[in-house]
Parts: structure tokens; C-alpha cells; sequence
């Protein structure tokens, strides 16, 4: 079994650079991966494995003029386990900087880890808000949106493009559901909508007819806040009860994603859904990756592997700040956070001074297009802070985003 | 009766020297951190075979204790303003005595029924953690700030809270021992073997059931706190249903008739899930295989199985052959 740190392409670029001045290779730079690849949650973090991987590679594993090291470790899905693993990675394989973990409580189990070893850590997945809201950490940088970062102008596209007044709301409940429909949620009753009706499905729930039989279908829509498969799983028994087209579905950053589009077939078609990321965005870096991604793994590349990828990038756009002395940490900290990175695939992105990113966030349609399904692009919000039009003070004075914050004020029964 | 005394110290002994050098064979925070896990774990697993061993009570809801002892320590330093040390025993009672009360309901069955009330019960308060967001959390957990300081040793450092979490295990390890050996304990194995026999004994079964499942939730507790303390986190997984079979599972593969039993199995699983799967990305195929080859070659346990095939070699050997009977390595408790 091989030691999965690989130093592919590295022999060939040393060939090619071996002709003139044979200077010593420079030291390598250590880049350690938590990621999740046994458990439920091993679909997603074999993706964001996937998309890390790609883009090391198309840059010969080299950022910056050195060598980079990849040490992936697979957390199980379990926070003390995340948090050996991160220890293993810091301290045991030297890593200079981390991306990941995937999933939000392992963030948060390993956060006080990080502060006390004062390692740079790049979050590809996890969305818990607080992480740079009411809990922020100096080491920690996130270019993927918070929970309800793209939830806000996607509520204002409900209520001021489709013209929604009163819309349910149905997620997964854990925290992850509970603040992205949150966040639609205030965002939607600021703009003059209500909404109706919240149910929230247990997370391993194995069928939602009960939820389904309950949902309103004489409100304008339902905004659907699912993670991993149950948003595959949801869709096709909505349909099977005969509601497609009674009742439009709003998707959250996860209900609709690249990973589980295709086997949703035209069940799918016609659904509208926000996230920072879309396989379907026409700059030359998504194309590339689009094509990687769709050559090596069969595969359009979706929130996992898209974030891993920026992930990739805004760790290269540091290192050439800083010339690739990841050593001067305090230095390539403030590279991390305060650089403007141009070229992800998810656009142009930049941080505000908790970390978190800054950029476009996407509106999209499902509809096939050359024999696939794929979130068309319909509608683009630049500039996008996870603070979105409040100011932020007043935002942090507010409780984190809940199954009971912003309260429902409009419930009908 | 006295050499076999004397014969235990010497083990005894032995094993606190190796506790107290572990960490400069290791080296390395990273193996320290590891060792320490193994040992919240291992008394996690011990504390389970109080019921299991002792008793003959399978439990499918021991991590219910780790849970509400380190939700119950993390929430009072965090929320009510406790000191450590209040919080710390508040953190125990109410574990112990969520205990109490689970064995009032788990104890009116034994067998497949016992487990299956303990699962249950299990998941109720895995339910209570995951759901009550506004007490614990829900899925995102509940932070300690700090770890405590024990005495004026400030538990910061990989080093410092091994040596505290070794105290606890050898303190742990000393008392259940000592139960063990005790009438007490004899009592509890009647019980396993012929509860009706002792009830005609005049022995109150039932309750030497209960006074093992409080004891059991006891020291589970204080696992639970060393885990809070260790991960300055918990959260819901904590409690799972999958830590509570992790448990049984630890206790099952080491041998549930020894007191090392549990230890070795905490420190088997411990190992391969976080060191073993660095380099092995089947590592749970490999866990799958091993518990698949201790049920086929060992059925008791490694612990009684490496035991009895020492015993085996040494009547191999002509010259010792007619020597005294040999003792069970480990096993002080069961006749094999």
C-alpha cells in the first residue's frame, strides 16, 4: 500500500530543470488534506481529495517554485478522530499548511487546535458560520461561502425576481440546514416575503413522504436545504407524489450539486438553486477543471471537489506573495488573508478581515444541455460578503443563525 | 497464596514503570497524544467490562456516561460559571447518577432485552445532545475553554495530561481490580454464572446488578471527563451509538474475563483507527479482518487466547512438565 504522499511529476520537473545551474531542489512545501474517506460522508471527501488533486497536478506539483508534499488523511467523519489526524499531520508529517476538514464539527473540534499550534488552515468544506463570525480564528481562512452566505441574495432573488410572497422551507436538521434556511429565511421576510411553513426532516430520515404530505402546495415555493443524497433522495419522492410543477423547489447550496445531478434525471430539470460554484461558470480555470474533472473521473466537479480546488489556488496565490516562504508563517498568513486571488474557478474572490471570502454567488437553473444535466448560470451576484447587505456589528450582535433564529413570525398552520 | 500476591506486585509495578516511561520510548507529541486516547478509551472499555465481565450484562448504551459526564463538565465551565474542580464533580454525580437511574430501567431485563433497553436508552440522550440545540449545541458541540489545572500542574502540554490521564487509569485499574478480588465482586460473578442460585443464596441479585451498572457509569464518567479534557471538545458523536459499539467492540476483542482484556482491545482499535489508517486506506477492512480472525482463532479474547497458548507452549517444554500448575497471565477473575 503506498504512503499517500505523492511527489508525482516532481522527478520530471527536476529532469527539465536539471540542464544549466544545478542548484539544490528547493525544500518542498508540505500541504496536509483532512479529508473524509470512510463512513457515509466518503462520497464528498473522495471528491474533495479529486479536486485538490487536479489542481496540484496541473501545476506539476510545483506552487511557487518549490515542491509541494501532499499528506491526505482520512478523518472518518468523527471529531476526535479529525482531531488525531490533524495533530499526525502537524506534527508528525511537519505540514505547513492544511485544507479541509470536510464536515463542520470537525472543524470545529479541531479549532482550538489550530489557534494553540498556529497552523495556516484553508477550509474547503466546512460551513459552520460562526467559524468567522462570532468565533473567528487568525489561522483560519475560508474561500467557499458560510451556510447562508449564499442564501441571503438568493431570497432576494425569490422574492424580487420570481415575485415569491409566501414560501415553506424543508432541510435537513442539523446546523448546516438550520443556517442556510435561516439565513433564506431573513432574508426573504426583509424583503417583504413570508415564510409559511418549516419542517425539518431528521437527517438520516428513509422516507419524506410524511414531510412531503405536509408541505403547502398553495405557497409560492419551497426552498429545500439538503445535504450529501437527500436532496436526490427528496426530489425524486416529491415528483413520485405528483408535485412537480404544483410547487416550484428552491435548492440550497447542496440540494441540486454536480455530484448527484446526473442520477437525478429529469426529476431535477427545472429546479433553481444558489451556490458560490457552478460547473457551468465560463472562465478559462472552471473550463479546465471541467474538463480534468469530466476526463479523470467521469464526473462534473461540484461543492466538494470546486472547493478543494479554490482551496488549491488561493494557497498558490499566498505562496507567490510571499515568494513561497511558507516558513515566515505570520507573513504567509497575511498573504492568505488579504490577497485578491483572480483566477479561481469560482471567480474572483478576496477575504473580509475574519477570513471570509468575498465573491460571486451564483444562481442556477437545472437543464440538460448536450446530453447532461447541469446548473445553468442565470444570474450572478458580485461581491458577496457573508454579512451580505447588514452591517456586520449588527449581524455578530444577533444570535449564529438557528432552527429558532430569526424566529418565525408567519408560521400558518 | 502469598507468592501469587507477590507476583501481582511485581506486575503491578512493571506496569506503572511502563505507564511512567511511555513517554520518553515514544517521543513525539503526536505518539503521547495517541497514548493518551489509548488510555481514555482503555478506561472507557474497563468501565464497560464491570458489566459485561463482572456482571454478564452486554450494554449497547455505555457512551451515554462518557457523553453526559463531559456535556455536563463542558456546559457548567462554559455556561453556569463553574471552577474546574465543581464542575468536574457535578460533572460525575450527574453522571453517576443518570446511571443510577438507567439501570432502574435497564435492570428489570438481563440478556438481549437488557441490551436492547440500553440502546435505546443510548439513543435518547444521543437524541437529547443532537436535538436540545440551545443546551449543547446540536451537531456543532460545545468547546472547554481550557484545560483545568490538577494540583498546580497545568494540564497543557501532551506530556502533562498523560501523566494525569495515566493517574486516573491506574487509579481506575487499582479499583476495579481490588472490586475484583472482593466479595463484592465475587458476588457479581454468582450472579453471572447462577443468579438463581444466588437469589436462593439469600443475595439480593438485582441490586449487586445495579451497585455494577452505577459503578460501570461512575468510572464511565470519569472517562468522559478525561475525553472532554483531552478534545476540549464534544458533541454529539461523543455518544453515538458507534462509540457505545466501539466500546463493546473493545472489550470483546481484548476478552471480557480479564482486566487486561479491555485494555489491549482499546488499545488495538485506538491504534488502528488513528495511527494504522495513515497508511492503510482499508484501515476498517483491516479492523473487519481482525475481529473476523479473534473470533475464529481466540473466541474468549486476545488477552485469554495469548494466554492460553502460553500456557500450551510451556507444557511443551519436557523439563517443566509436572512443574506446579500454571496461572493465567492476566486473568484473576475466571477459571478458563
Amino acid at each position: 500500500m503506498e504512503r499517500r504522499t505523492v511527489l508525482k511529476g516532481l522527478a520530471g520537473a527536476a529532469a527539465a530543470l536539471a540542464a544549466p545551474a544545478v542548484h539544490a531542489q528547493p525544500a518542498p512545501i508540505r500541504v496536509g488534506m483532512l479529508t473524509v474517506k470512510t463512513g457515509p460522508l466518503a462520497s464528498g471527501g473522495i471528491q474533495m481529495e479529486n479536486g485538490l488533486r487536479i489542481f496540484l497536478n496541473d501545476r506539476g506539483m510545483r506552487l511557487a517554485g518549490r515542491p509541494v508534499v501532499l499528506t491526505v488523511s482520512d478523518t472518518g467523519g468523527v471529531p476526535a478522530q479529525a482531531r488525531t489526524k490533524t495533530q499526525e499531520l502537524v506534527e508528525r508529517e511537519r505540514c505547513q499548511v492544511l485544507i479541509g476538514p470536510l464536515a463542520a464539527f470537525e472543524a470545529l473540534a479541531i479549532d482550538d487546535y489550530i489557534r494553540q499550534a498556529g497552523v495556516p488552515i484553508i477550509s474547503s468544506s466546512a460551513a459552520a458560520e460562526d467559524l468567522t463570525q462570532r468565533q473567528p480564528n487568525p489561522w483560519f481562512v475560508r474561500p467557499v461561502g458560510t451556510s447562508a452566505q449564499c442564501m441571503h441574495p438568493f431570497a432576494e432573488y425569490a422574492a424580487k425576481d420570481l415575485g415569491y410572497r409566501r414560501m415553506s422551507t424543508i432541510a435537513d436538521d442539523f446546523a448546516y440546514g438550520h443556517e442556510q434556511c435561516a439565513g433564506f429565511q431573513r432574508s426573504f421576510e426583509d424583503n417583504g416575503g413570508r415564510i409559511v411553513q418549516k419542517l425539518w426532516p431528521p437527517l438520516a430520515v428513509p422516507d419524506y413522504g410524511t414531510y412531503i404530505s405536509q408541505l403547502k402546495t398553495n405557497a409560492d415555493g419551497a426552498f429545500i436545504g439538503f445535504a450529501g443524497s437527500n436532496g436526490f433522495r427528496f426530489v425524486r419522492q416529491f415528483n413520485e407524489y405528483g408535485l412537480k410543477g404544483r410547487l416550484p423547489l428552491l435548492g440550497g447550496m447542496t440540494a441540486v450539486d454536480e455530484s448527484i445531478l446526473q442520477q437525478m434525471g429529469n426529476d431535477a430539470i427545472g429546479i433553481v438553486s444558489t451556490n458560490w460554484y457552478s460547473a457551468e461558470i465560463d472562465n478559462p480555470a472552471n473550463r479546465r477543471f471541467v474538463e480534468q474533472m469530466r476526463r479523470e473521473h467521469r464526473q462534473d466537479p461540484g461543492y466538494y471537489s470546486a472547493g478543494a480546488h479554490i482551496s488549491g489556488a488561493v494557497l498558490e496565490a499566498a505562496l507567490e506573495a510571499v515568494d513561497g516562504r511558507i516558513e515566515d508563517k505570520e507573513a504567509f498568513m497575511r498573504a492568505l488573508r488579504t490577497g485578491r486571488v483572480e483566477e479561481t474557478v469560482r471567480g474572483p474572490i478576496r477575504f473580509d478581515q475574519y477570513g471570509q471570502s468575498i465573491g460571486n454567488v451564483y444562481i442556477r437553473r437545472v437543464e440538460r444541455k448536450d446530453g447532461r444535466l447541469v446548473n445553468s448560470v442565470i444570474k450572478v451576484y458580485p461581491e458577496v460578503s457573508q454579512f451580505w447587505t447588514y452591517d456586520p456589528q449588527e449581524f455578530l450582535r444577533n444570535p449564529v443563525y438557528s432552527r429558532n433564529w430569526p424566529p418565525a413570525r408567519h408560521l400558518e398552520n | 497464596m502469598r507468592r501469587e500476591a507477590a507476583g501481582a506486585a511485581v506486575r503491578g509495578g512493571l506496569a506503572l514503570l511502563g505507564l511512567a516511561l511511555l513517554p520518553w520510548v515514544l517521543g513525539g507529541d503526536f505518539y503521547v497524544n495517541l497514548a493518551s486516547q489509548v488510555l481514555i478509551y482503555a478506561l472507557l472499555a474497563l468501565s464497560l467490562n464491570l458489566l459485561i465481565g463482572a456482571a454478564g450484562l452486554t450494554s449497547l448504551g455505555h457512551a451515554a456516561y462518557l457523553g453526559i459526564a463531559a456535556y455536563a463538565a463542558a456546559w457548567l465551565t462554559g455556561n453556569a460559571g463553574f471552577g474546574a474542580l465543581p464542575a468536574a464533580l457535578a460533572a460525575l454525580a450527574i453522571g453517576t447518577a443518570s446511571a443510577a437511574v438507567f439501570g432502574v430501567l435497564a435492570l428489570r431485563a438481563s440478556g438481549l432485552g437488557f441490551l436492547m433497553i440500553t440502546l435505546a436508552l443510548g439513543q435518547i440522550v444521543w437524541g437529547v445532545a443532537y436535538r436540545w440545540v440551545s443546551l449543547t449545541g446540536g451537531d456543532n458541540g460545545i468547546r472547554l475553554a481550557d484545560r483545568p489545572a490538577v494540583l498546580g500542574f497545568d494540564l497543557g502540554t501532551p506530556v502533562a495530561f498523560y501523566y494525569f490521564a495515566a493517574a486516573v487509569f491506574a487509579l481506575a485499574f487499582l479499583f476495579l481490580r481490588r472490586l475484583a478480588l472482593s466479595p463484592l465482586g465475587a458476588c457479581l460473578r454468582g450472579t453471572k454464572e447462577q443468579p438463581r442460585r444466588m437469589a436462593m443464596l439469600g443475595h439480593h441479585v438485582w441490586m449487586l446488578r445495579w451497585i455494577a451498572f452505577v459503578l460501570a457509569g461512575f468510572w464511565g464518567s470519569v472517562a468522559g471527563l478525561l475525553y472532554l479534557y483531552y478534545h476540549k471538545f464534544v458533541s454529539p458523536q461523543a455518544l453515538s451509538l458507534q462509540q457505545s459499539a466501539e466500546a463493546l467492540l473493545m472489550v470483546l476483542l481484548g476478552g471480557s474475563s480479564t482486566l487486561a482484556g479491555p485494555v489491549v482491545g482499546a488499545a488495538v482499535i485506538t491504534l488502528v483507527k488513528n495511527l494504522v489508517s495513515s497508511y492503510v486506506d482499508r484501515w476498517l477492512t483491516l479492523l473487519g479482518v481482525i475481529f473476523v480472525a479473534v473470533v475464529v482463532f481466540m473466541p474468549q479474547g486476545i488477552v485469554p487466547g495469548l494466554a492460553g497458548l502460553l500456557r500450551r507452549l510451556r507444557a511443551l517444554r519436557p523439563e517443566r512438565a509436572g512443574a506446579a500448575p500454571p496461572r493465567a497471565a492476566a486473568g484473576h477473575e475466571a477459571a478458563p
